[in-house]
């Protein structure tokens, strides 16, 4: 009798510690808030996370960024190559009660399509979203893209009964400054519910105890508060006090220190971005340099500037550590990359002296090298020391760094002929790289490369590997291309940013490559 | 008297549209919204279209007279970056502002004048070299230093405030304030202190200046001479005549406090206008930030104007000398 007293009291006591472990509130933190809560009106990261909480998208890319079932649960190319079939999962209501159906799908899909829609870039090849009956919903595309659910991991679901009744059917146009329910009030199918939002000061979310995953995920985190902190100083602070329990992108030169204090660990992981330098190599003279021609239209100055920067240096003295440095444009998780681009040549001044004589500047020549100072971690510094790197070859570089809003404008322009540019490649395929960096820019395709780089092959394989859904000859495809480009040196790539999130020393909860943290993955150790 | 009101009134009218133009022209060179507000995937006809929407393909001169015609009505346009009207941002904003220049002012005014009255009166004892010595830090330290430093020790060391933020706040409708929450008023504190430290010292050099320059005038020796106690020489008659600057110079420092805001705001993360201003920064928001700097502007043209209408008023002097009078 008496051992069953002591049994029942430890049980009550257990669900005491596990109901007081369940209810815990996570204080966010990091320099950047959500735009808008209306899921299609911006593509933009610290928008999608904090949409990743109230909202589900049809597939997502878990911790391991693997592609994982979401609001679908089975997908594939149906017996027409250009039709995508999506499974619904059954039984998932929204916040507000409404149940999920295949018509809120093809409502949500149809209405990222929208002009109003910043997503509607990753759904160009779609022709048509229908559902076929209650759970099942067909995509329809222009030809065959292997690649459609890659582009759907941040394309979340509405409720078409809300968006309605609230007159939300379509998208908040962004850029024309309209103001809808949608923008400040959220109903998805989330682990999370809106609590209150204020933009730029709080927003405060709770566990949604209804959610569809509610066994699959630990949902431990019953309450998130997120607060947008500016200065770097102040986020470092807040967290040494205690004040937040989560940060996001602690500033690097801080990392060291946060990860010795009491209390607080740092997780660190690779970011999805690589850094270079772009060179106007299409130009016949140079704006920026007073070099007979123009330079960087010899290959051999290209690879001259490669051997002459020293990327390890400006991982252990710029970055602290914190950076991957890389001789590929692209990070190591997305499909195309190998360990042979990865690898960066050894630095060799020697070599790089001669190949500048070869190329007819046997001493060396000037020119300005443009950077932004408020964009990428650490940018103007890594600049600083290229600019002292390219010195010890006879380059003479001016640097010219400035904020992000001029730096991009200029180079939209076409304005920049030696600059800074760092690329995500959220499909996590090369596809997203050549379509934007190698292609030739005709203002469609090519839109981000400003080096003139212009090779036929290249243009036809990339347009070529969009529609290819053999994907042993995709993968092939894609070889081909980097081979052509990386001989080139289209561009010099440096490193591969490296993620941290600070966070209390109880808190479980690894860095995800995206950047994008789901709160229902959070654990806490007693 | 009217026909001096009448041409300070349009005096700062002129102000006022000068502060405009230098706030449009200005943003003429700040950079490309465009750019903030498109993605990267945007394509070159996604831009232009927007910048048609927009109304900044118009000639400057046009611009600059709608943005004239519209801020007269209260009409700043529609945040690029948030798309809410601008003058509802500010308005919601304002009052975190706003408590914290009043508390500054109040935490400057009171301690300035204690504190100079204090250092005239035994300036040679240690405590007045003390607080002489400590204010020197106020002066030559940059605002958003003090604020880290202030973190750094009460807040991270000590735990004892919150780092950052406003804490609760209760909603009055028109107005959410901080003073009714533990948590409000003790996130007060830091910046208040951080704000403030800077006009303290400056009001407790300058009391301490004019109380050494009126306690060695005839008319204290004579009270002293007449047997007056001391508080009464001290207080009733050389604190009164100290105040009339100090009254000047603490009205025009009101203004600043408000402007200078931003650094404070942006250490504490304190959700004011001057947080507002630089978010907006970030992002070319172009309207936030000239109808900011409009406003500012307006406070100081508003202070500058009643500050001169009460010299009208106070002071005599001003009557016989104006031009009316001839």
């Amino acid at each position: 009798m008496k051992k069953n007293i002591s049994v029942i009291a430890m049980t009550a006591m257990a669900s005491i510690l596990a109901s007081a472990a369940s209810a815990e509130t996570v204080r966010w933190a990091r320099s950047g808030d959500s735009l808008t809560l209306d899921p299609h009106a911006q593509n933009e990261g610290p928008t999608h996370n904090v949409s990743h909480q109230l909202y589900d998208p049809l597939v997502y890319r878990n911790l391991d960024l693997e592609l994982t079932p979401g609001l679908a649960t089975e997908w594939g190319v149906t017996d027409d190559p250009n039709i995508w079939e999506f499974k619904i999962r059954e039984g998932v209501t929204f916040h507000e009660g409404q149940s999920l159906t295949a018509d809120d799908v093809a409502f949500s899909l149809n209405r990222a399509r929208h002009d109003n829609s910043d997503m509607k870039g990753l759904l160009s090849s779609v022709v048509d979203v229908r559902a076929v009956d209650d759970y099942t919903v067909h995509v329809e595309t222009d030809g065959p893209n292997p690649l459609l659910p890659n582009n759907l991991t941040n394309m979340f679901i509405m409720s078409r009964e809300w968006a309605e009744s609230n007159d939300v059917e379509t998208p908040q146009d962004y850029a024309g400054g309209e103001e809808t329910h949608a923008v400040r009030n959220a109903n998805g199918t989330g682990a999370f519910r809106l609590v209150s939002r204020e933009p730029d000061v709080r927003t405060v979310m709770e566990r949604n105890d209804d959610y569809w995953g509610a066994d699959i995920y630990p949902m431990e985190v019953s309450e998130i508060i997120f607060t947008p902190i500016q200065s770097q100083a102040t986020q470092v602070a807040a967290i040494l006090s205690g004040e937040i329990d989560f940060l996001m992108e602690p500033p690097v030169q801080d990392v060291e220190r946060l990860s010795q204090a009491e209390g607080i660990k740092v997780e660190t992981g690779p970011e999805n971005r690589t850094i270079f330098l772009g060179m106007h190599q299409g130009k016949d003279d140079l704006e920026y340099s007073d070099a007979e021609g123009n330079p960087f239209s010899h290959r051999e100055v290209r690879e001259a500037m490669m051997l002459a920067i020293d990327a390890d240096t400006i991982q252990r003295v710029v970055m602290r550590g914190f950076s991957d440095p890389t001789g590929a444009m692209l990070p190591p998780f997305v499909n195309g990359w190998t360990e042979e681009m990865h690898e960066r040549p050894e630095v060799d001044t020697e070599r790089a002296r001669e190949l500048l004589a070869e190329a007819g500047y046997p001493d060396g020549f000037d020119i300005t090298l443009h950077c932004p100072n408020d964009r990428y971690v650490n940018d103007e510094a890594i600049c600083q020391a290229v600019t002292g790197m390219l010195g010890q070859i006879g380059i003479t570089v001016t640097l010219d760094s400035r904020t992000r809003s001029l730096h991009f404008a200029d180079l939209q322009n076409g304005e920049l002929e030696f600059y800074m540019l760092g690329w995500g490649v959220p499909p996590l395929d090369s596809d997203y790289v050549f379509n934007f960096l190698y292609h030739t820019n005709t203002g469609d395709r090519g839109s981000w490369n400003f080096t003139g780089f212009s090779n036929e092959r290249v243009d036809e394989l990339t347009v070529g590997i969009s529609q290819e859904t053999d994907l042993e000859q995709r993968d092939e495809m894609i070889a081909e291309i980097w081979e052509i480009v990386n001989e080139d040196i289209t561009y010099l790539p440096i490193h591969n940013q490296v993620l941290a999130w600070a966070m209390r020393d109880d808190i479980e909860f690894p860095v995800q490559s995206e950047n994008t943290p789901m709160f229902k993955y959070m654990e806490f150790t007693d | 008297m009217i026909a001096y009101s009448l041409r300070r009134l349009i005096q700062a009218l002129f102000v006022m549209l000068a502060v405009a133009l230098i706030s449009f022209t200005l943003f003429q060179f700040v950079g490309d919204p465009i750019n903030n507000m498109l993605g990267q995937e945007a394509t070159t006809a996604d831009r232009d279209a927007l910048r048609d929407r927009l109304g900044l393909n118009d000639p400057i001169p046009i611009q600059f007279l709608r943005f004239v015609g519209n801020a007269v009505q209260g009409e700043f346009g529609i945040s690029y970056r948030s798309n809410r009207p601008v003058s509802d941002l500010i308005l919601e904003r304002l009052p975190a502002t706003l408590e914290l220049a009043f508390v500054s002012a109040v935490f400057a005014v009171t301690l300035g004048i204690s504190m100079g009255v204090y250092t005239a009166l035994r300036r040679d004892g240690w405590a007045s070299r003390v607080i002489m010595t400590v204010s020197l830090i106020g002066v030559s330290l940059p605002t958003f230093l003090i604020g880290i430093l202030l973190i750094y020790l009460f807040a991270v060391e000590l735990g004892w405030l919150p780092p950052f933020g406003r804490g609760d706040t209760v909603d009055l409708g028109a107005w959410t304030t901080g003073f009714l929450t533990t948590s409000g008023l003790r996130s007060l504190i830091l910046p208040a202190i951080t704000l403030g430290l800077f006009q303290l010292t400056l009001i407790m050099r300058l009391v301490r200046a004019e109380m050494l320059e009126v306690l060695r005038t005839d008319y204290i020796r004579f009270a002293r001479a007449r047997g007056l106690p001391n508080r009464a020489v001290n207080f009733g008659h050389a604190l009164k005549n100290t105040l009339v600057p100090v009254i000047t110079i603490t009205g025009l420092q009101l203004g600043s406090i408000i402007a200078f805001a931003i650094i404070t705001e942006t250490v504490f993360q304190w959700p004011g206008v001057g947080l507002l201003f630089i978010n907006a920064v970030r992002f070319v928001d172009v309207p936030v930030m000239s109808a900011y700097l409009v406003f500012i502007g307006l406070v100081f043209v508003t202070i500058n104007l009643l500050v001169d209408l009460l010299y009208y008023a106070v002071d005599p002097r001003m009557r016989i000398g104006s031009p009316v009078g001839r």
